[in-house]
């Protein structure tokens, strides 16, 4: 009880100081730590696979967005900071944001106890699935089309950002040239980090069926691997134009709905699995997801196409 | 015997948190980015490794603790990196950051 009174006196504090942290790289590190704090309090509440996933991507890969996009922004911090918003503008957004916060207490608050859950069903019915891992089947099997709509999102995210890049860079290689010094440190942990990173990466993917873990810590875990050998110059950044590449971000989501389509035929629904085969076609699926997000997170990370040539 | 190992977890785990007490002291008072570094990994390797050290002799199997000392050396790896990459960028700009 003192315990987690802690975390949550410390997850508060370090949110108001991003909040009110004044740089903008400060803040991207206060979310970072933020994140981790919030993985503790999901341990806490007894939900592992959440704590991955927040640990993971939450806190992880979106602090790695984040970072790219305050170096990118830290050209503009100083006319930011002249151009202060007026009293109005920022009274009306403590307003609206205490609105938001009040209302989700709210809701929580108000909540009916019991709270209503579908849980006990999908407990009962989880044998059909042929998975042990109860929030797997209910991401692969009962919600299956939620799991597939994030992954087109992840893509739709992908295509958005290169869609940045001008014209003439179009098709070319994302981000800057990392230079390959093998006598470097960061060379150095590429070279014996990433192995073990992709095995890991693989591991929690596999275990996902089980125990907690699945597609998307897995692939985040792999993304990282890929991120980590680009910017120590171990292998170069792909360019997006591609084709390997472009099967590779497209195969996920395609297997997925093809699958799902042929649910039609199969067990009669949309992304239905006949019972007898549910498990290798769930596996079928999460196998190139899996490489799909890996890449795509990766990707994201990378940023727009930058330059045109390898060198 | 499981007393005594209770025993041993709690003296392991404490003096590990003594260490991450002292890394964080070091880190808020130390003068200049080089000294910070230095307080912050060795406290927090040996930290750490502790705390390690004191779950272990609560694990069941052999793969429990395999995973346990490999998060320990992970967090080493990791930390003895970046704290290189930090400090190198110190002391090009030749700053106290």
């Amino acid at each position: 009880m003192a315990f987690d009174i802690g975390l949550v006196t410390l997850v508060l504090g370090v949110a108001a100081w991003t909040i009110g942290a004044r740089e903008t790289f400060a803040a991207v590190v206060g979310f970072v730590a933020y994140g981790l704090l919030l993985a503790l309090v999901w341990v806490r509440l007894a939900a592992p696979d959440v704590a991955m996933t927040e640990a993971a991507l939450g806190s992880g890969l979106t602090g790695g967005l984040l970072l790219g996009a305050s170096t990118r922004l830290a050209r503009t911090d100083g006319p930011a900071a002249i151009e202060k918003p007026s009293a109005i503008i920022r009274l009306a957004a403590a307003v609206l944001c205490t609105l938001v916060s009040a209302g989700l207490a709210a809701l929580v608050l108000l909540m009916p106890e019991p709270a209503p859950t579908l849980a006990p069903q999908v407990a009962a019915n989880m044998a059909a699935t042929g998975l042990g891992n109860p929030v797997t089947a209910v991401l692969m099997a009962y919600r299956a089309i939620d799991t597939l709509l994030e992954v087109v999102v992840l893509l739709l995210a992908l295509a958005g950002m290169w869609s940045l890049a001008p014209d003439r860079l179009w098709g070319g290689f994302p981000g800057p040239r990392h230079q390959d010094d093998p006598d470097s440190v960061l060379s150095f942990i590429g070279q014996l980090l990433v192995p073990v990173g992709i095995l890991v990466g693989i591991h929690i993917f596999w275990v996902g069926s089980v125990a907690p873990g699945g597609e998307f810590q897995g692939a985040t875990i792999l993304a990282a691997m890929g991120i980590l050998a680009m910017m120590a110059g171990l292998v170069g950044a792909p360019a997006v134009s591609g084709r390997w590449l472009r099967l590779v971000l497209v195969v996920g989501p395609a297997v997925f709905f093809t699958i799902g389509l042929a649910g039609f035929a199969m067990a009669g629904g949309f992304l239905a699995y006949p019972e007898a085969h549910a498990k290798m076609l769930i596996l079928m699926i999460e196998i190139p997801v899996t490489l799909s997000i890996a890449a795509t997170l990766a990707l994201l990370v990378a940023g727009p196409p930058e330059r045109t040539t390898q060198r | 015997m499981s007393l005594a190992l209770d025993v041993l977890t709690i003296l392991s785990v404490s003096t590990g948190a003594f260490f991450f007490l002292a890394g964080t002291v070091g880190l808020l008072r130390f003068p200049d980015a080089l000294s910070r570094l230095h307080a912050l990994t060795k406290a927090d390797n040996l930290g750490l490794g502790l705390v390690v050290l004191g779950l272990l002799f609560q694990v069941e199997g052999f793969l429990a603790a395999l995973k346990l000392v490999g998060v320990w050396l992970l967090a080493l790896l990791a930390g003895a990196t970046v704290t290189q990459l930090i400090a190198r960028i110190a002391r090009m700009r030749g700053s106290t950051m």
